[in-house]
């Protein structure tokens, strides 16, 4: 086999772990919050009974529900996945990432939104519009802080290729201060984008402040299952975006079967100290009023722009 | 010499100019009319995409016009510049002349008679070719004329409405100020050339202080055509007031016959090494002004056609920070990334004019079903007009700049030119340029907020007026006109890897330098603008990939899924949801009102009415006004003390006999003084 048709198969069961794996990173953070709230929770594979239990469900539409959402389900699906496989997980260099680079990754996400938010406005319900109005505005502050973010680190890189970007990160030999920034808003954005407390709440249903799961009230059977794996694997893709950039030690260079599984040990302990993190945040914190939510996503552009001036400033020719 | 391309090109001005003549006299037959002139300017369309194609290939021809004053003939002149834009009117001008057949049928049925839009659309439409051929001043004047005074009656089509002579006027006034500070910048390269000329122009030796008098003139005068923050405010008036295909047309192309203007003069008559360090600053900031206050008031709109006409806004400013940032790269030693930001301005500009067309083609075909341009009496079209639906969704998404659609291309390439910074040594400039870039990527998230809202009222839920509810689907001319960009957007946005060597022979003749250089294009997959480890984006692969995925889990799920049960919607026990329950576009920007509101600065008028008694309420009175903030507090206040100046003088008029004899010695005696000086 040669070395690009290794690549590409690596490149596929790194894609195809991402979508696998990304309930189990939903059941890991659903048992520490439990247990951090005394109790003892669901099994940790709970998240793939759930999604099994839905696809073998009838689904429900409404009367005026139009194409779009039908077919919504399948676009989110289909775009987060794609985003997913060009983030290098074990391997650093990935042939997709020449396909879609760090931008078009975040562009491939903001498609997924764009269909989620019509999909909201689709029946004419009030929670529909709300959601949709709601997430469209806090992504509208969130994109450009996650780019920002995401500029700091090509710009080092020289280049907006995730796998050239990875590899530029792991060579780093100290933690440059614009890094720490750019870490600081993805971090934030990440919360946020994700619907996590304090800035949504994943696991309510009926609550006016909601705003992910406003837009996705009326669906059900194997449509709910997609989005709800589809908002999975992008929880897991975030997550494996953080490492990847900012802590990438591990990560095998070359396609060798020895590195690869040490890779794989690297992410898998990295993923699971992120999720107890997160576990940790959302048992601690209550979630912010709606109208602070603007102040908490310019903070994390302005974190990011920070980052862009300190590497223009303190980085550029040293 | 004339080649084929120039020839092509002039065959398109003379269609127009055969249009022009032939509508007066066939106006007794509307239907006629009607279908000779959309057809004709829809052939003229055809002539000038190609005359556009070969042109960009080609090399340059010239051609002098037998008519014109007799010391001063007209010269026409096709280069990569005017090819590049002489494509952009065409592909706009097609759809547009075939979806005007189906659209004037209306209005025919509605005025009885199309003479004035079957007289002024050929004439508005061979302007504009004009301008983009024009190869002296002198042409270039008399045929920007044309454009602006047939889009003036153009605009005021309806006239019986006073809003739409308020905007007429407004237009009027603001188009002959651009056109007085245009004829300014071509004064000062007279002055310098000696020769209206643009080859003289061209040779010119300008000294720094008359350069920046010209770049100063052309960049408020083509800025307020092209509607620039803050010389934007006659815009969305004009657009809104205007027929639909006229709108399409405007926004779609004039504001680029702008951007050309612009660029001839700035960049080719001028030239890059005229540029000071700062121009490409006050484009670029004039650029990121524009984008973000244009889609934050279209965020506020509810009127269909003002939202759009802010979004032009938007965009123009888009392509100003591709230009501004080309500039800037030029002017300080770079030209292989001021090439790149120019194909990122050149690419948005067509880009532009597909979905910007497409959208006021699409409101036009709402406007046509539900007889308002009202966004809260609309709802639930998708299923009334699924294959409008269908064209103004692509175009939403493109607008949006959301792959693969050809926006994403275009921003991504802006993107990639901004990130090349760092090659900058002034420190101002490289701080400067990465705050346009995130400015960009908000304004692009804002743009899609305000497009989800778009379709999200208009097309989805349930309809808001018996109008919408009765909504038709429109003929076959109109859809073919919205197809026809529909097509181009996904091929713009699949494979840009054939269409950017066509236009890069653009940045060739302006800054003599050319990516081929810097990249080996490996092929058609891959856009790779710098080199392949820098940056890819294989749209084609992602397509595939996106559709194979797609297909799929459809094949997975369907095939053995349970049925679909349809029933109604959940509404927790009550009475059934009506129209009225949904989120209205108001209520769907409320949080960007709130966000925004030192930006935006609602008026309010709130109000209580009581009845017998203090405690019981009769009435409660709730409005809110969010009006453009650079009319009320730039333009209101010039136009009071300019007023206020008029009413002193005029004090002046009302003086004897005796006064106005004093008034004619005393001119003599200065004129008498300077004639002896």
């Amino acid at each position: 086999m040669s070395l690009s048709m290794t690549l590409w198969v690596l490149n596929l069961a790194q894609a195809a772990l991402m979508v696998l794996a990304a309930p189990l990173l939903a059941g890991i953070i659903q048992k520490c919050k439990a247990r951090l709230q005394n109790r003892r929770g669901a099994p940790i594979l709970q998240p793939y009974r759930n999604l099994l239990k839905l696809f073998g469900k009838e689904a429900l539409l409404a009367e005026n529900a139009s194409w779009i959402f039908r077919t919504t389900p399948y676009v989110l699906f289909t775009t987060t996945a794609l985003a997913a496989s060009v983030v290098p997980v074990f391997l650093v260099d990935l042939p997709s990432a020449l396909i879609a680079d760090v931008i078009a990754m975040a562009a491939l996400l903001a498609l997924a939104r764009f269909w989620l938010a019509l999909a909201g406005m689709d029946i004419g319900t009030a929670f529909g519009g709300m959601g949709a109005s709601r997430e469209m505005t806090f992504s509208a502050m969130a994109e450009p802080a996650m780019l920002m973010s995401m500029f700091v680190m090509s710009l080092g890189a020289h280049s907006t290729n995730l796998s050239t970007m990875v590899q530029h990160a792991l060579h780093l030999d100290h933690l440059l201060p614009s890094v720490a920034f750019a870490l600081a808003a993805l971090l934030m954005v990440a919360i946020a984008e994700n619907g996590r407390i304090p800035i949504d709440n994943p696991s309510t249903h009926l609550e006016l402040t909601m705003i992910h799961e406003a837009m996705i009230l009326e669906y059900s059977g194997r449509h709910l299952a997609l989005i709800e794996w589809a908002s999975q694997i992008k929880l897991l893709l975030f997550a494996t975006l953080i490492i990847s950039l900012f802590v990438p030690w591990g990560i095998a260079e070359s396609p060798a079967i020895q590195p690869v599984l040490a890779a794989l040990v690297f992410w898998f302990g990295k993923v699971v100290l992120l999720a107890v993190a997160l576990a940790v945040l959302e048992t601690g914190l209550a979630k912010i009023r709606l109208f602070q939510v603007p102040e908490y996503l310019s903070t994390a552009f302005v974190l990011a722009f920070l980052g862009m001036l300190v590497h223009y400033i303190l980085e550029v020719g040293a | 010499m004339i080649d084929s391309a120039l020839l092509l090109a002039i065959s398109a001005m003379a269609t127009c100019l055969f249009a022009a003549l032939l509508s007066p006299c066939i106006g007794r037959f509307p239907a006629l009319q009607r279908l000779s002139v959309s057809l004709l300017l829809a052939a003229s369309g055809a002539l000038a995409m190609a005359a556009g194609l070969f042109g960009l290939n080609d090399s340059e021809a010239v051609m002098t016009l037998p008519i014109g004053l007799p010391w001063l003939p007209m010269h026409l002149h096709l280069d990569a510049l005017s090819a590049f834009f002489m494509l952009t009117i065409g592909i706009l001008l097609l759809p547009v002349g075939i979806y005007s057949v189906g659209y004037l049928k209306e209005i025919v049925a509605k005025n009885g008679s199309i003479q004035q839009m079957g007289l002024f659309l050929p004439l508005f439409a061979l302007g504009m070719q004009g301008v983009v051929l024009a190869d002296d001043a002198y042409t270039f004047m008399v045929f920007w004329e044309i454009m602006s005074l047939a889009s003036y009656f153009l605009v005021t089509f309806e006239h019986e409405n006073e809003a739409t002579r308020k905007a007429g006027f407004l237009y009027l006034l603001m188009a002959h100020l651009a056109g007085l500070l245009i004829l300014g910048a071509f004064s000062v390269l007279y002055a310098a050339a000696g020769d209206f000329s643009f080859v003289a122009m061209r040779n010119a030796e300008l000294s720094p202080g008359m350069a920046t008098a010209a770049f100063l003139l052309a960049a408020f005068g083509f800025g307020m055509k092209a509607g620039v923050v803050p010389l934007h405010v006659w815009l969305p008036d004009a657009h809104s007031a205007a027929p639909s295909n006229v709108s399409a047309l405007m926004s779609g192309i004039m504001l680029k016959v702008a951007i050309f203007g612009f660029m001839r003069l700035i960049w080719d008559l001028v030239g890059m090494h005229e540029f000071a360090w700062w121009w490409g600053a006050l484009v670029l900031a004039a650029g990121s002004s524009s984008a973000i206050t244009g889609i934050l008031m279209a965020l506020q709109q509810h009127d269909l056609k003002r939202l759009l006409a802010y979004s032009s806004v938007e965009n123009v400013g888009i392509i100003l920070i591709g230009i501004g940032m080309a500039m800037t790269f030029a002017a300080s030693g770079h030209p292989l990334i001021a090439v790149l930001g120019m194909i990122a301005a050149l690419y948005h500009t067509i880009n532009h004019a597909l979905f910007k067309g497409m959208l006021f083609m699409g409101a036009g075909a709402v406007m046509h079903a539900t007889g308002s341009r009202d966004m809260e009496s609309m709802g639930g079209l998708i299923h009334r007009m699924p294959a409008t639906a269908v064209f103004v969704l692509i175009a939403c998404i493109s607008i949006s700049g959301l792959p693969p659609f050809n926006g994403f291309v275009s921003e991504w390439l802006t993107f990639q030119t901004a990130l090349l910074t760092p090659h900058l040594e002034n420190t101002l400039l490289a701080a400067l340029i990465p705050f346009s870039a995130s400015m960009l990527a908000l304004a692009g998230a804002l743009a899609a907020a305000c497009f989800v809202k778009l379709f999200g009222i208009v097309f989805q839920g349930q309809a808001r007026s018996t109008a919408a509810a009765q909504a038709h689907e429109v003929d076959g001319w109109m859809k073919a006109g919205m197809a026809i960009p529909a097509l181009f957007c996904l091929l713009l946005g699949v494979l840009p890897t054939l269409f950017i060597p066509l236009i890069e022979s653009v940045p060739q003749m302006l800054i003599h330098a050319s990516l081929a250089g810097s990249v080996q294009p490996e092929n058609w997959l891959w856009l790779t603008p710098v080199s392949a480890d820098r940056a890819s984006y294989a749209a084609p692969m992602m397509l595939f990939g996106m559709l194979i995925l797609a297909a799929l889990i459809y094949w997975r799920l369907h095939g053995r899924g349970k049925r679909i049960l349809r029933s109604a919607v959940w509404s927790c026990g009550h009475a059934p949801l009506n129209p009225r329950m949904q989120y209205t576009s108001t209520s769907y920007s409320q949080p960007l009102k709130r966000i925004f509101s030192g930006a935006y600065l609602p008026e309010v008028h709130e109000g209580t009415r009581y009845g017998v008694h203090p405690l019981v309420v009769h009435s409660v009175v709730y409005a809110v006004h969010i009006g453009d903030l650079f009319y009320r507090r730039l333009y209101l206040p010039v136009g009071r003390i300019t007023q206020a100046i008029a009413d002193r003088l005029a004090h002046e008029h009302e003086r004897g006999m005796h006064a106005y004899l004093a008034y004619i010695f005393s001119t003599i005696l200065l004129l008498l003084l300077w004639v002896v000086q």
